[in-house]
Order: C-alpha cells, then sequence, then structure tokens
C-alpha cells in the first residue's frame, strides 16, 4: 500500500541520495530523541478515564532519564470529542513528527486515532475499548465480515464482548435467577455494538441459558426511564444488564425503586467504573456489579518499575487524594508496552520495523501479559488484537458509606484472586 | 393501566421540564433575551447547592434555601454588569455572550470541580414511592411537578399583583414609555434576572438530586427547556408548564411505542405545535 506519507519518505530518500550527502542521515537519526505522541480524554465526559494520566507521564519521564533513553511524549488532549481525537492526532504527526503513538479511553478516543495513524502510516498501540468496537469499528463495512481487513500499523490490548459475556452470565450463574435479562442498550458506539441482535451480548447470553429483553436503543442524558422499566416489568427481568453513561443508570436506577422495580441483580458497564459514580447513588449502590479489568488486588506487577497492582494503586493515591481506579492499571500498562518496544526496536524511527516489533511483543505488565499472538482471538483480528483477562466485581458499601470493589468472580481468570461471592440486590 | 402509567410519568417529567424552562420563559418574556447559558447556569445552581451540602451538612432542601439569595445575586450582578451593556436593537450580542458565558461556566466547573460526576443526595425520600392504585409514582417526582407549579403560580402572583410585576410588565411592552413613568429598565432587568436565578435553583436542586451532573451536562437539558417555552407561547409562564407537560408526555408516550422514538416525538410535537401555532398555544402579547 502507498501512504501519502511512505511516498514522501521514499522521495525525500531518494531526493538526499541525489543530493550526495546521504552518509548524514543515519547519524543524525541515532541522535535524534524518539517522539511518542499519547491522545487521550484529559477533559469532557470521558475525563475519569485520563485521571491517571499525570502520575503516568511524570513516572515514564523519570524512568527514561533513570534508563538514559532520550524519549520525549507528546500528550495531546481529545476533549472527549472523536473529531478533535482525529485532528490532535493528525497534528501529532504531521506538525511533531512523532514515531510511535499512543492512545486510549473509549471506542470515541481509539477509533479516530489509530483510523488516522494507519493512513498515515505511523504504528499506534491502544488500549481501554472493548476489540469488536475497535476492530470492527473502523472497518469499511463493519456489516460485512468478508470485506474486514486486518491493520498494518494499528495494534491493540484489552478484552472483548466475548469476555462480557462470560464474565456477567458467571456472575448471575451464582444467584438463584429466572434467568430474565433487561438490556439497557443507548444509540451510542457501545451500546449499538452490545445491543445487536447478531454480533452483540444476547447471543451469548442465550448460550449460557439467558432470557434478554432489549426495548430499544434510546438517546444518552435521557430523563425519563419509565418505558424500559414498563418492559423490564413485563418481561418479569431479574436482571439488569447495559452498557449505560453514569448519569443515566442514576435516573433510570432511582425511577426503577420509586416505582417499585427492584431486579435481583444489576450488571451495568461504564456507568458503575468509578468510585465517585456508585458513591452518588448512595445506599441504592450496594451490590451493583460490573466487569473487572483492573483492580489493586490483580497479581502482576510493573515491567518498568517493578511495583505491583497495590504499589501503583497506592502511589496514585498519594500522589492525587483520590481512590484508585481501573484506568490506573492500563495507562500505565501503555507505557510499559512502549518502552518495550523502543527497546527491542532496531530504529525506533522506522515505522514498519516498530509495527513488526509491535507485534513480537511478548510482555508481562501490571494489566496481565500483552502478546499479539492471537490467543482467544478470532482469525480475522488476530493480527491487531490481543486480550488481557477480565473478572466481575460487585461494589460493597463500607461503615463509612464508601464503596469498595470487591472481585466476585474469576472463572474466565483464576489468577485473579476473589474476595467474596456474588450477593442479592435488596 | 400501562398507558395511564405512561401518561402520568409523561406529566411528572413535564413538570421538570417546565421548571427548567421558567427561568427562561421569565427573561425571554421580559427582556427578550435568549439565554443560551441558561443550563450551565443550572448546572452552576446545582454545584452551588453541592458547596453547601459538603460545607454545612445541610440537606440538599436546605441548602437550596441557603442557596438562593446567593443566586439572586449572582443573577443580578450578571444582569447589571455584563447583559445589560449588550441588550440593544441588535439581537446578535447578547446571543454571542450567553453563548460565551456557556463556555466560561463549563469551564470553570471543569477546572474547580474536574468532569466528575456529582449528585445531591436528599436520603432515602429519593427512592420512595407513593401507590396511588391504578399507578405507583416516585415521591421526588411528584415534588419536582408541585413545584412545577407552585413556581408558575409564585411567578404569575408576582407578575399580576404586585408593583414590581407592573414594572416588568410595562417594561417589557415599552421599555421607552415606562422609563417616562419613572421605571428604569436596567435595574428591573436585573432584579428579572435574579429572580430567573431562584427558579435556576429550584431546578438546579431537582436536577442534582434526580441524576448525576457534571461540568458539562447544561446545553443536553437546554434544548426542551426552549421548546416548553416556544410551544406554550413567549412569555406565558402557564403555557410554559402546559408546553413543558406537551414534549413529557410526548415522549413518554413515544418510548412506549419504540424507545427509539423517545426523543424524537418530543421534538415531532414540538413541530406540530409550531405548524398550526406558530405563536405558541397562550401568546401574550402582540409583538
Amino acid at each position: 500500500m502507498i501512504t501519502r506519507r511512505r511516498l514522501i519518505q521514499s522521495t525525500a530518500a531518494s531526493g538526499l541520495v541525489l543530493g550526495a550527502s546521504g552518509l548524514a542521515m543515519p547519524a543524525l537519526a541515532q541522535n535524534r530523541a524518539i517522539k511518542i505522541g499519547y491522545v487521550s480524554p484529559q477533559t469532557g465526559p470521558l475525563a475519569g478515564f485520563a485521571e491517571a494520566d499525570a502520575y503516568t507521564l511524570n513516572m515514564f519521564t523519570r524512568r527514561m532519564a533513570e534508563e538514559g533513553l532520550n524519549v520525549e511524549v507528546v500528550v495531546k488532549d481529545s476533549q472527549s470529542n472523536p473529531n478533535r481525537a482525529a485532528d490532535v492526532a493528525q497534528e501529532a504527526i504531521i506538525s511533531d513528527e512523532v514515531h510511535l503513538m499512543l492512545v486510549a479511553s473509549t471506542p470515541e478516543t481509539t477509533n479516530p486515532v489509530a483510523t488516522v495513524c494507519e493512513n498515515e502510516g505511523i504504528p499506534v498501540i491502544s488500549t481501554k475499548a472493548p476489540w469488536q468496537p475497535f476492530f470492527i469499528g473502523q472497518q469499511g463495512n463493519p456489516g460485512n465480515p468478508e470485506s474486514w481487513r486486518p491493520f498494518d500499523f494499528a495494534f491493540h490490548y484489552f478484552w472483548g464482548l466475548e469476555d462480557v459475556i462470560a464474565v456477567f452470565t458467571n456472575m448471575w450463574n451464582q444467584l438463584d435467577t429466572n434467568m430474565q435479562v433487561g438490556g439497557l442498550f443507548p444509540n451510542d458506539a457501545d451500546g449499538n455494538a452490545w445491543g445487536d441482535p447478531e454480533v452483540g451480548v444476547a447471543p451469548g447470553f442465550a448460550a449460557a441459558g439467558y432470557t434478554t429483553v432489549d426495548p430499544g436503543r434510546y438517546q444518552n442524558l435521557s430523563d425519563d426511564f419509565s418505558a424500559q422499566i414498563n418492559a423490564f416489568r413485563q418481561a418479569n427481568a431479574e436482571i439488569v444488564t447495559g452498557v449505560v453513561i453514569p448519569p443515566d443508570f442514576t435516573t433510570f436506577w432511582n425511577q426503577a425503586r420509586q416505582q417499585g422495580f427492584i431486579p435481583k441483580a444489576a450488571t451495568v458497564a461504564k456507568a458503575i467504573l468509578f468510585p465517585q459514580a456508585v458513591e452518588a447513588l448512595g445506599e441504592n449502590g450496594h451490590n451493583l456489579s460490573s466487569e473487572v479489568w483492573w483492580s489493586r488486588n490483580h497479581p502482576f506487577t510493573s515491567s518498568l518499575t517493578g511495583e505491583s497492582a497495590a504499589d501503583l494503586a497506592d502511589g496514585f493515591t498519594e500522589f492525587s487524594g483520590r481512590p484508585w481506579t481501573q484506568p490506573i492499571g492500563f495507562v500505565h500498562s501503555l507505557f510499559e508496552v512502549a518502552t518495550d518496544v523502543i527497546k527491542r526496536a532496531d530504529d525506533p524511527t522506522d515505522p514498519e520495523g516498530v509495527a513488526e516489533t509491535i507485534a513480537a511483543t511478548n510482555l508481562n505488565t501490571i494489566v496481565g501479559r500483552v502478546a499479539w499472538n492471537g490467543e482467544g482471538v478470532p482469525p480475522f483480528a488476530a493480527q491487531n488484537v490481543c486480550k488481557t483477562p477480565l473478572v466481575g466485581g460487585q461494589w460493597r458499601r463500607q461503615d463509612d458509606g464508601s464503596y469498595d470493589l470487591t472481585i466476585v468472580d474469576n472463572q474466565t481468570a483464576p489468577d485473579i484472586p476473589t474476595g467474596g461471592q456474588m450477593e442479592e440486590i435488596s | 393501566m400501562m398507558w395511564i402509567d405512561t401518561l402520568v410519568q409523561g406529566v411528572l417529567l413535564g413538570g421538570l421540564y417546565a421548571l427548567f424552562a421558567a427561568g427562561l420563559s421569565l427573561v425571554f418574556g421580559i427582556m427578550r433575551l435568549v439565554n443560551l447559558a441558561h443550563g450551565d447556569l443550572i448546572v452552576l445552581g446545582a454545584y452551588v447547592i453541592l458547596i453547601i451540602v459538603s460545607a454545612l451538612g445541610l440537606n440538599p432542601f436546605l441548602a437550596a434555601l441557603v442557596a438562593l439569595p446567593i443566586m439572586f445575586t449572582i443573577g443580578w450582578v450578571l444582569q447589571r454588569v455584563v447583559l445589560n451593556r449588550v441588550l440593544g436593537e441588535d439581537i446578535l450580542p447578547p446571543l454571542l455572550v450567553t453563548f460565551g458565558l456557556s463556555v466560561v461556566i463549563q469551564n470553570a466547573l471543569m477546572q474547580g470541580y474536574s468532569a466528575d460526576s456529582q449528585r445531591l443526595r436528599p436520603g432515602p425520600i429519593e427512592s420512595a414511592s407513593l401507590d396511588l392504585g391504578v399507578v405507583t409514582v416516585g415521591v421526588m417526582p411528584l415534588l419536582t411537578f408541585a413545584s412545577a407549579v407552585v413556581v408558575i403560580v409564585a411567578l404569575n402572583q408576582l407578575f399580576y399583583r404586585t408593583a414590581l410585576g407592573r414594572a416588568f410588565r410595562a417594561t417589557s411592552d415599552d421599555p421607552v414609555t415606562a422609563q417616562l413613568m419613572g421605571i428604569k429598565p436596567a435595574s428591573v432587568f436585573a432584579m428579572a434576572t435574579g429572580i430567573a436565578m431562584i427558579v435556576v435553583t429550584i431546578a438546579a436542586m431537582y436536577l442534582g438530586m434526580r441524576a448525576n451532573f457534571d461540568p458539562t451536562i447544561g446545553p443536553a437539558r437546554l434544548i426542551y427547556a426552549f421548546e416548553a417555552v416556544i410551544i406554550g407561547g413567549l412569555g406565558s409562564l402557564w403555557g410554559t408548564l402546559v408546553g413543558g407537560v406537551i414534549i413529557g408526555v410526548a415522549q413518554t408516550v413515544g418510548a412506549a411505542i419504540n424507545l427509539e422514538w423517545q426523543i424524537l416525538a418530543g421534538h415531532v410535537a414540538f413541530l406540530v405545535v409550531l405548524a398550526f401555532r406558530p405563536r405558541g398555544l397562550f401568546p401574550r402579547a402582540n409583538d
């Protein structure tokens, strides 16, 4: 494939040869700092995902100085806006001339950045978005699996919908329910992917014996959920699931309680990721459950600093005065992978070489092993997607009103310890 | 039975929209000022209440009472120092200024309180419900609707029974003649914005108790408020309540048929009203 960038590079190189000063090239390249671009949603509604950015960048700068590596990080804010994410990625590539791009946090950030990098021929490592919205969402025709193509420069590690399905049904199997599930799927990238009747979560739930009631896509920031509550009640749903933004889940949960609808389990992604959002629910947040991608009890250590998950979480709390959250581990791991790639690459400024180096990664990070070896991933995405472990957790209210995330199901990743059993909502 | 429930929930939702819209209606009715920062001012009000709740440990209802004079002052100063300077024949400057204000408020709140979801927690009442036989309604939505009615009644009393109300109406109808009668539009406008901010505070309290809020959610609430004002007829406060209820019912009925029609149904109701009554249902004056 001839990309604009490769064309410019090859013409520039031949121009230099013609100018008979080709010898200067390699020497320059060696002295040049290696530039890494990092795009994340530092402001706007997704800012919670980027909370650990300053902490992680601090650590990274310190480690790079200690290792004597000449690495510069160009940090860009997506402002939680996909268009802006694409713009700043373009800027980082063209004006700042980064050699490697890192991107994290929701398909709204990872997809536009990865698409720009793929087009420009700049290697990109991406995380914190389920792999289906990442891989399928960037295809020209997401509806036609035959047309899907692997990426040359985009590499992603996280979990997928199949892991969420396994974790959710494992948790529900611990309870005695009628196996009727009500689904809250909004009209956004995540909601459409999860709610798709063919490739969403419903077929997976059905395979585990659960029937899904899906009243349809609703608009985010909705003020009224009585239609959904009525539909769930009519179907006698004892479980509620979905991928809901925090304000909407609060509205739904209060309305459900006001209208006397209290399911035995409410297992939702996104809405109750952060302790602050659960605390906002007061007593009604007790025993809400969700998927857990990282916790301070995960049995992993950092390849950069040697810290354990607990050390990293405590370090963050000390640095910022705030409770630990799941994204901390993943932002840290992104820079672990980047460092590993830079160290292993023959020439960290050569895009093709770096892409090959990324593909050959096999690194134990703070979020588990990262290796693009195709394990557990369908063949069409094997080249670009790596999966990290996912378990299930439940928020437990403490005596002082704060919440603690207890891991209640680890059948999907037995090396991550559980802290209790799944409990019914009362 | 389900349809009665849908209707009742829609009417109660309409109360919330009417509360969002009442302040907007008041300001527009008196000084023809379209306040694009209205949604952000509601969010600002929610943060003011939140600060009082966390500083004094008060219940959100009491904290809102404490917040009332603060918000009144903010509104008064805002009108006196900023908005009065841009009011005039041209409607563009106030639009631009309030748009800018919206950006400023959002970013100032973001700076001070980060993008975290916040919430006002009133205690057990938030999930309390009343069984009315045919339907079960939440106490909080019922209180919201009742407050919307009380706010509208109180504003109407103020408008039609007090000297200040006469000044409001006179300035709205003909500022030049009102000035001849010894009314200073600048201070009348400042009072009006102050009072609008009192309504904003009440709306903020219910918004903050109903769902999470963060610095950026203001504008999403603005569109329904605008539609409620326009459906009701510019300057008519009862019209604003009716407009809110129409949008609320249209949304819940639309959602009951198909969830994807929820938001669309509200907008369609708005367009239908505009098609048949371009000046709204209860336009106050011919201007």
